[in-house]
């Protein structure tokens, strides 16, 4: 089967029609193919997400992700606009929603695009991908150790993280919801909690917590790396996006 | 776990960065994932010129215990310098 794929960043509309960065990456066959909206994390639009967004390609998605620090920094290096971002307040979930909304838009102006968009965030990217995917119509939906889907940032923080679970009757996908059993952000606890909200609306849901696992264990360039969870983590999401984006 | 703690103040003073010597203004405090040190969580912080863009920026990513170790030294410093150090 042909693998080749591109990528690259481009401008997109995003929230209020703001011009904002997006790395693109799609396969170059002629589709059609799902779209994937990533998600970064709160260390920001940085290497380590964009090559997740590569991989989706490689597996036959159109993924796109969104720089939600664009307007801190548009020239800035990620780490730099990640700190402008925090000292900020950390992306406004109203504007974190609109440039989601332009890139599911964005995937599916695409002519190779089948009509299915899932999301899926890490970390912050976590919680505002549990936030998205009940503000926006998406077909799939994986949250990644999102803290503060549940509780809210302590009072008198410069970074103002509200809970989203209150959201979760207008959930509009299933939802893939991949933690570590050791994280205390979302703890087993939160977790718990979040599966409770989804199963009192009757949502369609997975959740899974890994052993030996604590926050980021995704990430490769961290030490919280835990390859085990990572790579039965990867095969979950797989599963998950071929079961509610395919044709 | 990604904690988002973060503390902010307003502060006076210089420092340098690839550009060489710039004001500062500002430093943002927090315990969170690195960048680049390798522990899990480290005590980070920015000295920034916040009207400088977000490139104006002296980063450190310190071990709890380093940066527990850094405020015993400053305080310290601080303190041998006696009246000089209250009107700097």
């Amino acid at each position: 089967m042909y693998d080749g794929i591109m990528a690259e960043t481009i401008k997109i509309a995003g929230h209020g029609g703001d011009e904002i960065a997006a790395y693109f990456a799609r396969p170059l066959g002629p589709g059609p193919y799902p779209g994937v909206v990533v998600i970064h994390h709160m260390p920001g639009w940085d290497e380590a997400t964009k090559e997740i967004a590569r991989r989706f390609a490689t597996h036959g998605y159109s993924a796109i992700c969104p720089n939600l620090f664009y307007r801190e920094g548009p020239d800035a290096s990620p780490d730099d606009a990640a700190a402008a971002s925090r000292a900020a307040g950390g992306a406004p979930d109203e504007r974190v929603v609109g440039d989601v909304d332009g890139s599911r838009r964005f995937l599916l102006s695409l002519v190779n695009a089948n009509g299915k968009v899932g999301v899926i965030g890490y970390c912050s990217g976590g919680r505002q991908t549990y936030l998205s995917a009940c503000r926006l119509p998406f077909d799939a939906a994986v949250d990644c150790y999102g803290a503060f889907v549940v509780g809210s940032s302590p009072e008198g923080f410069p970074v103002k993280m509200e809970a989203v679970v209150g959201l979760t009757g207008d959930l509009s996908c299933p939802l893939l919801g991949l933690f570590g059993a050791e994280d205390q952000a979302p703890s087993p606890e939160h977790v718990a909690e979040i599966e409770a909200a989804l199963k009192e609306h009757g949502k369609t849901y997975e959740f899974h917590s890994y052993e030996g696992a604590g926050h980021g264990f995704f990430a490769t360039d961290r030490t919280m790396y835990r390859p085990e969870a990572a790579t039965d983590g990867w095969q979950r999401i797989w599963t998950w996006f071929d079961r509610y984006l395919a044709s | 776990m990604c904690s988002y703690v973060t503390e902010k103040t307003d502060i006076a003073g210089s420092g340098k960065g690839p550009e060489g010597w710039f004001r500062l203004n500002s430093a943002t405090v927090y315990f969170d994932h690195p960048f680049h040190a390798p522990y899990e969580h480290t005590l980070n912080i920015d000295f920034v010129d916040n009207t400088a863009g977000p490139g104006a920026r002296v980063a450190v990513e310190l071990s709890a215990e380093s940066a527990r170790e850094l405020v015993r030294c400053i305080e310290s410093a601080l303190a041998a310098a006696g009246p000089a150090a209250d009107v700097a």
